[in-house]
C-alpha cells in the first residue's frame, strides 16, 4: 500500500469538496458510517446539515438548489434511508433540480442476500433519476462522483443517485480528481437551428395576437434577460408557468399574469384566441393545458425548448426551435420587428381588472368575519424585502401565495410543482435559507403539509436557519376539500384534521412564535415576524371553507376558467 | 393507427441499460413483442433491437425517451418494410412420430435438424415470424415437445450509421 492512498470514503468527501458542495444535507447509518467517519476531518471544508429525517435531507437539498443554482447534495443510509429519499428525487425530476445523492450499501459480498438494511435503491431510483449508478470499487468513486455532478448541473437538470458499497468505502484507492466534461452517449445541448429561428422569427412577425408563456426553462437556462429584452424589442404580452414565476419581474409591461389551473383569468382565457403561441421552456403541463383537446387549437405553436423528449409531447408545435433558450431568444431578438400590441394587452388588462373585482378583492381585502390566506400575504408584501424568497408548500395555500406574493427576481419561487409533493415546504425553506442567512426565507405552508415534515423543525433550531413559517390553518387539507364541495357533493371524506397546539409545538423548538385568529391582530404579527432575527413561526387561522378561484376545473378547457 | 415497429437502440455497455429502456415501455402500458441484444460492430457498444406495435406519433415519443437516458447513444425506429429482418425458431419434436413425412416439411420450410438425440431432434428454422409460425403449426401433426422463438434481429435499409453518433 502506498502512502498517497486514501479510503474510499474520504474519496467520496475529497470529491464533493472538488465539485465545490458546499452542503451535504443528509442522516447517518450502517452503511454509510464510513464516510461520516472521513467527514469528521472535513468539517472545515463542507458543512454537513444533519436533518431528523432523510427526506428532509433531500428537499433541503431541493431548496438549496433551486435557490442558489448549484447542485444540491444529499447523503443517506442504505435500505430506509436510501427509500426515504425517493419522493425527493422524483419532485427534483419532474422539477429539473440538479441534485447528486449518495447512499451507502450493504458491502458488495452481501448484494442480493438480502442483508440487514439492503435494498435494491438503484432499482427502485431509476425512473426516479436522470442518472444512477453503484459503486462497488474504490476506484470508480470518484470517476462515478464527477459523473454524476456533470449529469445533475448540465441539460435539463435532474437528480442523480451514487449507491456505494461499504466495501468500497473502506477500501484504499489513489486520489485524483478529473472532473467529467463529456460523456460519449449524452448531448445534453442539442444544436441549435438557425432556420428554426428564422421561421419562428416570420411566424412572430406575421402575428397579429402573439402570445409568449414562460417556464422554469429560462431559469434554468439563465435567461431571464434574454427574455425581457425579447419581450421588450416583440411587445408581446407573457404569462408564466408555476415555476416560471419570477424569471421576470411581475412589473414588466408585458407581463399579464399567470398561468393554470389557479392561474390568473385573463391568461389561461386567451390562450384560446392567440395566433401564435410562443412557449419557452416549458412543458405544457396538464395543470396549465387543461383539457389539451381544446388548447389552443387555433394558435400557430413554436416551441422553445432544450429537451427534445418535450417537443411535441402534449402540445404540437408549428416549429420546435431545440436549444438552449437564452440562445435562442437573444438570436429571435435579433430577429423579429420592433412592435407594440397594445389592444391585445389591453384585452388581458380588461380580464385582470374583472378578476380583481370578483375575486381578488374578497381576497386580499375580505369584509367577512374569518381571516383569508390572501390577506395574509398581502401583509407579507407589505414587509417583504424584494429579495425574500417565498418557499410554499402544496395545496390552497401553495396557489394562493403564489397567486399575490410580488415576485420581483429570478429564484424566488421555490415549491413542489410537478409532482405536488406536501411536506416539501419546511425542509426546502431551509435549505433555501442556508444558500443565505441574510436573504428572507418565508416558508408558507398548510396544517396538512407542515405535520408531514413537521421534524424538520428541529434541524431549523439546530442550525439557526432564521426562516419565517407562516402556517395558514384551516383545520382542513383544503384543496381536497375545495374539490369534495365542488366536484363530490361536499362529502368531505377524511379531509378535516383535529390539529396539535402548533405553537406549543414550534416553541418546543425554539422559534418565536405567534398565533393570530383575528384580523385586527394580522398587520402587527406580519411585521414583528420580520423585525425578529431568528427562526419564526406565526400561525394564521384562516376561514375553514374558503375556495381558491379563478380555477378551471379537471378536464375543462382553458376557455372555461371560472371566476367562482 | 398501429403499426408494428422496431426500434434499434445503441448503448454503453452499462448495468441497467436494459432496466431503463424497458421502463419506459412499462411506464406507457406498451407491450414489447421482441426484445434481443447483443454487442454491435463497435466493440463496447451494444444493440438492443426491440418490437412494439404501436403509433407513428408514440413510437417518436417512446424514441426520444429512450435517447434521454444517459447511456443511449442513439435510437432510431423503422417500420418492416425499412429493414432487413429475421428471427431464428427451434422445434422440439420426439423421435417415436418422426415419418419421411417431416423431410418433405423440413424441405418445404428450409429449415433444417440441427441436433438428433435418443428420443427427439431438434430444428432449427430462421425466417420472419410468419413463417416460423407456420412451420410450427405443420410440425403440429409430429407432436412438438417445446419450441422457442428469438427477438428479432434486424439491419436497417437506410445507409445510416452509427458512427456520427459517437
Amino acid at each position: 500500500m502506498k502512502d498517497s492512498q486514501i479510503r474510499g470514503a474520504e474519496i467520496v468527501i475529497k470529491s464533493l469538496v472538488a465539485e465545490n458542495a458546499r452542503y451535504i444535507f443528509g442522516y447517518p447509518g450502517g452503511a454509510i458510517m464510513p464516510v461520516y467517519d472521513a467527514l469528521y476531518d472535513y468539517m472545515d471544508h463542507i458543512q454537513h446539515i444533519l436533518t431528523r429525517h432523510e427526506q428532509g435531507a433531500i428537499h433541503a437539498a431541493q431548496g438549496y438548489a433551486r435557490v442558489s443554482g448549484q447542485v444540491g447534495v444529499c447523503m443517506a443510509t442504505s435500505g430506509p434511508g436510501a427509500t426515504n429519499l425517493i419522493t425527493g428525487m422524483a419532485d427534483a425530476l419532474i422539477d429539473s433540480t440538479p441534485l447528486v445523492c449518495i447512499t451507502g450499501q450493504v458491502a458488495s459480498h452481501l448484494l442480493g442476500t438480502d442483508a440487514f438494511q439492503e435494498t435494491d435503491v438503484v432499482g427502485i431510483s431509476m425512473p426516479a433519476t436522470k442518472w444512477n449508478i453503484q459503486v462497488r470499487k474504490v476506484e470508480e468513486i470518484a470517476p462515478a462522483i464527477a459523473k454524476g455532478f456533470h449529469i445533475a448541473r448540465s441539460g435539463r437538470p435532474g437528480p442523480v443517485l451514487i449507491d456505494i458499497t461499504k466495501d468500497a468505502q473502506t477500501a484504499m484507492g489513489e486520489f485524483n480528481y478529473v472532473p467529467c466534461l463529456n460523456i460519449r452517449s449524452y448531448r445534453p445541448y442539442p444544436k441549435l437551428d438557425d432556420k428554426a429561428i428564422d421561421r419562428a422569427a416570420r411566424l412572430i412577425n406575421q402575428a397579429k395576437k402573439p402570445y409568449v408563456l414562460f417556464g422554469q426553462g429560462v431559469v434554468l437556462g439563465k435567461a431571464e434577460k434574454a427574455l425581457e429584452e425579447f419581450l421588450d424589442k416583440s411587445g408581446i404580452p407573457a404569462a408564466c408557468t408555476l415555476l416560471g414565476t419570477g424569471a421576470i419581474s411581475e412589473s414588466h409591461p408585458n407581463f399579464v399574469g399567470k398561468l393554470g389551473m389557479h392561474g390568473n383569468y385573463g391568461p389561461n382565457l386567451l390562450t384560446n384566441q392567440c395566433d401564435v403561441l410562443i412557449a419557452v421552456g416549458m412543458r405544457f403541463d396538464d395543470r396549465v393545458t387543461g383539457d389539451v383537446k381544446r388548447y389552443a387549437k387555433q394558435a400557430k405553436v413554436i416551441h422553445l425548448e432544450l429537451d427534445p423528449g418535450e417537443i411535441n409531447k402534449n402540445v404540437k408545435c408549428e416549429v420546435a426551435v431545440l436549444g438552449d433558450c437564452r440562445i435562442s431568444l437573444e438570436k429571435l431578438t435579433g430577429k423579429v420587428d420592433q412592435r407594440t400590441h397594445p389592444d391585445w394587452i389591453k384585452a388581458f388588462r380588461e380580464l385582470e381588472a374583472e378578476e380583481k373585482r370578483v375575486v381578488v378583492g374578497n381576497d386580499l381585502s375580505p369584509t367577512k368575519v374569518g381571516l383569508t390566506m390572501g390577506e395574509v400575504v398581502r401583509h407579507i408584501n407589505e414587509f417583504k424585502s424584494d429579495d425574500a424568497i417565498l418557499v410554499t408548500d402544496v395545496g390552497q395555500h401553495q396557489m394562493v401565495a403564489w397567486r399575490y406574493f410580488e415576485y420581483k427576481t429570478s429564484r424566488t419561487q421555490v415549491t413542489s410543482g410537478g409532482l405536488g409533493t406536501m411536506g416539501f415546504a419546511l425542509p426546502a425553506a431551509l435549505g433555501a435559507q442556508l444558500h443565505d442567512y441574510n436573504r428572507q426565507v418565508i416558508c408558507v405552508v398548510g396544517d396538512g403539509g407542515i405535520q408531514m415534515t413537521f421534524q424538520e423543525l428541529g434541524t431549523i433550531m439546530q442550525t439557526k436557519a432564521p426562516v419565517k413559517v407562516v402556517l395558514l390553518n384551516n383545520n382542513f387539507l383544503g384543496m381536497v376539500r375545495q374539490w369534495q364541495q365542488l366536484f363530490f357533493d361536499k362529502r368531505y371524506s377524511f379531509t378535516e384534521l383535529d390539529n396539535p397546539d402548533f405553537i406549543k409545538i414550534a416553541e418546543a423548538y425554539n422559534f418565536r412564535v405567534q398565533r393570530v385568529d383575528v384580523r385586527g391582530d394580522l398587520r402587527q404579527a406580519v411585521a414583528e415576524m420580520f423585525v425578529h432575527e431568528g427562526p419564526y413561526f406565526l400561525e394564521v387561522v384562516v376561514e375553514k371553507e374558503d375556495n381558491v378561484f379563478p380555477m378551471i376545473a379537471a378536464g375543462s378547457s382553458v376557455e372555461e376558467v371560472r371566476l367562482s | 393507427m398501429n403499426k408494428r415497429y422496431t426500434i434499434s437502440v445503441f448503448t454503453e455497455n452499462f448495468i441497467g441499460i436494459l432496466s431503463r429502456i424497458t421502463l419506459i415501455f412499462t411506464r406507457r402500458g406498451i407491450n414489447i413483442d421482441g426484445f434481443t441484444a447483443s454487442e454491435s460492430r463497435e466493440e463496447g457498444i451494444y444493440r438492443i433491437t426491440i418490437v412494439v406495435h404501436t403509433t407513428e406519433e408514440q413510437i417518436i415519443q417512446l424514441s426520444k425517451q429512450i435517447e434521454k437516458i444517459i447511456d443511449v447513444i442513439k435510437a432510431f425506429y423503422y417500420l418492416d418494410d425499412e429493414m432487413v429482418f429475421q428471427e431464428i425458431a427451434l422445434y422440439k419434436i420426439p423421435i417415436d412420430n418422426i415419418d419421411s413425412g417431416l423431410e418433405r416439411v423440413i424441405r418445404q420450410h428450409n429449415a433444417r435438424i440441427i441436433s438428433a438425440e435418443k428420443d427427439f431432434v431438434v430444428v432449427e428454422m430462421t425466417g420472419h415470424k410468419e413463417e416460423t409460425q407456420e412451420l410450427l403449426e405443420v410440425l403440429k401433426e409430429f407432436n412438438v415437445l417445446e419450441f422457442v422463438r428469438s427477438g428479432r434481429v434486424a439491419v436497417a435499409k437506410p445507409m445510416e450509421t452509427i458512427d456520427k453518433y459517437l
